[in-house]
């Protein structure tokens, strides 16, 4: 594509790239809509009443995404295969800001790609929480009706859900997972552009709900709610389903990343633990994902071709769709967070100027938690009349859980010990996720103990908890990455003061605006919903302002980054932060190829820190388990 | 070097202000919590809240003390290229850490069945309780439909009323069902809280021990009015509660004649495209 910088830009728009594959993707939609009007059965009969042909939207969507992706060029290297095309592994890897709007091979491309893609969801889908918390400023309804609101919650919770599963995965992980290991790039180049599109598709198609009437179900989307939602319940359909795709996708290849792409010396004791944090949440994604596309297809037929798995009055019953979705929501919450583990830990020796203390600790700490976060499943069933003797093992192994991560704790504790500890932006934000992160465990005993998830199940509680877990912890650990890694990633670094000044704001709106949800929770407000005791009116206010603090300290950060990026842009060193980590030891920007020749590793990443001269004293005992 | 015991530093303040903080949060902060004690199911819950605080506040204080500590004073105080003390690991270490939190998971796992095994602490149990409230009861069923419970009592002939009324002292056996999606009856100060899902029979115990109106809502998203799911009822004495249900028998006499029979479910027939 070298030729490409010559041409005159209406020649450059024409090829198969990101306007090629919406303009597809909206012929495939109309094409879709059409079959299904041609083919739905006279036997439906609530369309004739309603006009909502499921068959026809669903129908529209497969080809609107089979169309983007054909138009992106992803289907050209399998049909040129076919026809006898040689094997090729690169494709657009050179070449100016063309590539970043379609498939590229370039796993550095795709970890920018994808950091902007998720960057815009993560915004609107904070919009959305915004504009929940300008509702909930009075008890009863002022700004929208229940049916937007309903929608509006469950477009927050949905797309975050969703679209930040791949938060740090994504980004991160593509991008420098294959530096790390010394890798030229991913196991699956052309999947690894694939999950960033279906990604993207999946968004789009879940704001497009609007256009059908929104659904009223949350990001839960239980049935039979959900076979009685109209048919913009479709669209979460479609998202989830893609979204279940992507991740595992993403998933398959950071397993296979990580096993076969590692430079000669690099034991799985020395791996950076931040590629351990991949590794355990590729194979949650792997074996969780697909359980979700399952339920959904289930709940596609329950509602297009009125097929009943689901709905009791057939025969169904709505807790297999209980018991699938959380099979499936679990693992995903860690999906989440164990990303999160990985980038804390990564970051915390470099600014302790120590090396990661207990390495085999942290690992067997992220490890145990994917693999215990499959048998925890029925907590979020503790009231719903689901097999009441088995609560007890639900609630031991949920509190099990707390065994893992206790050790994750021990890690980032120990490295601590006698650090020399230098407090960057990144650093503040890896202290805070200690802090978050211990409320939101914490929390999450209570909801564990089946009598005082009795009091809370359902309630703000609940919502405070995944919150501090979740916000305090992924997007906490998120922003640290971004700090950390933006300088190799840009070759600019963010500015320093306005990243301070976005942390403390940050961190102090966070907890402003979610500890008092613990208090509401308790006092006995329900989520999702319009209306509240006005007795609780002070304290939602109190949230409200708080929320938009929070949403404002975003803005600071956006400030941040046009500051840093596109105004001052002062080009920042090769390895500002005087990191030992492989990724930092290349030049920037990071060539295509990363290494002239595979790096041979002869130790972990954290030789930091000088010998201890006298036998240090050991770090205290007397500290037990973070919740 | 002249190192100070960092350890003993640290121990004594965490020593210090948890024997400060623990009985303050547990005598003082935990009993005005909801939802009160107002009945067996909601005392049973504040009971493993406090004892859950108890155990907690000295974890947290440990962990924000060592926080603090280690970010004050293992914080870069001399020059910029300035390292730490590099030890990695520490078995002396691991082993207690690894014990300790075992042990407490142990316990929490232990104490909460055996709290839970009190007719289960209040909440759902589904058709076959695992843990019952032995003795005489009072079935009460709650019907939930998009978007508002009512109540049959099958032992004063089935009436359904729009409102719910217990008698106090008395123990009570809450069936809980849907005709339509899934709900949840969740009365806070009851301190029952159970999924209601159609066709599913799901069993709920609890023993109101004082008089007193509590709130109810639904707090299991079910459609478009879920926010306007909630009503008021009563817990009130024995014989205000015998003259209530004999009102409710004679002035709902000829909608109970015209209703179903009195059944542990309904089959519904969900309406498609209702919401």
């Amino acid at each position: 594509m070298s030729e490409a910088v010559v041409k005159p830009l209406w020649r450059r728009l024409i090829g198969f790239n990101l306007l090629s594959g919406i303009l597809l993707g909206i012929v495939g939609f109309y094409f879709g809509w059409w079959l299904g009007h041609q083919i739905h059965a006279p036997s439906l009969e609530y369309f004739a009443d309603t006009n909502q042909n499921d068959v026809a939207l669903l129908l529209g969507y497969l080809f609107a995404v089979i169309g983007f992706v054909a138009g992106l060029g992803f289907l050209n290297y399998p049909f040129s295969r076919m026809l006898g095309g040689p094997a090729t592994q690169a494709e657009k890897e050179e070449g100016g800001v063309g590539r970043y709007f379609t498939l590229c091979t370039d796993h550095k491309v795709v970890g920018i790609q994808y950091l902007i893609g998720i960057g815009f969801f993560f915004f609107i889908a904070g919009m959305n929480a915004m504009l929940i918390r300008a509702e909930l400023l009075r008890p009863s309804p002022q700004l929208f009706g229940a049916g937007n609101y309903l929608t509006l919650v469950g477009l927050h919770g949905t797309m975050m859900m969703g679209i930040m599963t791949s938060g740090i995965l994504g980004p991160f992980a593509n991008y420098f997972l294959p530096l790390m290991i010394g890798a030229r790039r991913m196991a699956f180049p052309r999947i690894e552009s694939l999950t960033f599109w279906l990604l993207m598709a999946a968004g789009a198609i879940l704001m497009t709900t609007l256009f059908f009437g929104g659904f009223p179900t949350g990001w839960t989307g239980y049935a039979p709610l959900n076979d009685e939602a109209n048919f913009g319940f479709d669209s979460y359909i479609f998202f989830f389903g893609l979204v279940g795709l992507s991740m595992t996708l993403l998933g398959i290849n950071m397993i296979v990343t990580t096993i076969t792409m590692r430079a000669p010396g690099l034991t799985w004791g020395r791996l950076p633990i931040f590629c351990w944090g991949a590794i355990s949440t590729g194979i949650l994604m792997v074996l969780a994902a697909p359980v979700l596309i399952a339920a959904l297809l289930m709940v596609a037929f329950d509602r297009s071709v009125q097929t009943s798995f689901f709905l009791s009055s057939g025969g169904g019953s709505p807790y297999l769709f209980q018991n699938l979705f959380w099979f499936f929501g679990h693992p995903e919450v860690y999906v989440l967070a164990l990303p999160g583990f990985g980038i804390i830990l990564e970051i915390l020796p470099v600014f302790a100027r120590k090396p990661l203390w207990g390495y085999r600790t942290a690992v067997a700490g992220i490890l145990g938690v994917a693999l215990l976060s499959f048998f925890v499943w029925q907590h979020h069933l503790f009231v719903s009349g689901l097999n009441s003797s088995l609560r007890p093992f639900y609630m031991f192994s949920t509190e099990a859980i707390s065994i893992p991560t206790g050790l994750v704790f021990l890690a980032g504790m120990g490295t601590l010990w006698r650090a020399k500890i230098r407090y960057t932006v990144p650093m503040l934000f890896c202290l805070a996720w200690f802090f978050n992160f211990f409320i939101g465990g914490a929390s999450g005993v209570f909801l564990s103990d089946v009598p005082s998830d009795v009091a809370t199940h359902g309630s703000f509680f609940v919502m405070a908890h995944f919150h501090y877990t979740i916000m305090g912890g992924l997007v906490f650990a998120f922003f640290a990455g971004i700090y950390y890694w933006v300088p190799k990633m840009f070759g600019v670094a963010l500015n320093e003061k306005l990243g301070k000044i976005h942390f403390w704001t940050m961190f102090i709106a966070f907890n402003s605006t979610f500890a008092p949800l613990f208090a509401l929770g308790l006092m006995g407000m329900a989520r999702r919903v319009v209306t509240y005791p006005s007795h609780l009116q002070p304290l939602n206010d109190w949230v409200s302002v708080s929320a938009f603090v929070l949403g404002a300290s975003m803005l600071i950060f956006l400030f941040n980054v046009v500051y840093s990026l596109v105004i001052k842009r002062i080009p920042a060193p090769a390895n500002p932060w005087d990191s030992h980590s492989l990724e930092w030891q290349l030049p920037t920007p990071v060539p295509v190829e990363n290494f002239e020749r595979p790096p041979v590793i002869n130790t972990d990443p954290y030789d930091y820190g000088v010998p201890p001269v006298a036998l240090p004293p050991a770090p205290p005992a007397e500290a037990p388990a973070p919740g | 070097m002249n190192e100070p015991n960092h350890i003993r530093r640290i121990a004594i303040a965490w020593f210090v202000l948890s024997a400060i903080l623990t009985p303050i949060v547990v005598a003082v902060i935990a009993p005005t919590l909801p939802p009160g004690d107002a009945t067996s199911a909601a005392a049973n819950q504040l009971f493993d809240d406090t004892l859950l605080l108890g155990i907690v506040t000295p974890i947290a204080v440990a962990i924000i003390v060592y926080f603090a500590y280690a970010m004050i004073v293992f914080r870069r105080q001399g020059e910029p290229s300035e390292e730490g003390v590099a030890t990695r690991d520490n078995r002396a270490v691991h082993i207690p850490w690894l014990a300790g939190t075992t042990v407490i998971v142990l316990f929490l796992a232990t104490f909460g069945t055996v709290e839970l095994a009190d007719a289960g602490a209040g909440g759902g149990q589904g058709p076959e309780p695992a843990f019952k409230l032995s003795g005489d009861v009072l079935p009460v069923q709650v019907i939930a439909q998009q978007w508002e419970f009512t109540y049959r009592y099958p032992t004063y002939g089935g009436v359904e009323t729009a409102h719910l009324e217990l008698p106090v002292g008395k123990k009570v056996e809450f069936h809980v069902t849907s005709l339509d999606v899934i709900h949840s009856f969740w009365a806070p100060r009851l301190g029952v809280k159970a999924d209601a899902n159609p066709g599913v029979d799901n069993v709920a115990f609890v023993e109101p021990r004082q008089e007193m109106s509590f709130e109810l809502r639904c707090s299991e998203l079910c459609g478009l009015w879920h926010g306007y799911m909630f009503d008021t009822g009563q817990v009130v004495s024995e014989s205000a509660f015998g003259e209530w249900i004999e009102e409710q028998k004679r002035v709902f006499a000829p909608a109970t004649k015209a209703l179903p029979k009195y059944s542990t479910h309904y089959f519904p027939e969900p309406e498609r495209r209702a919401g």
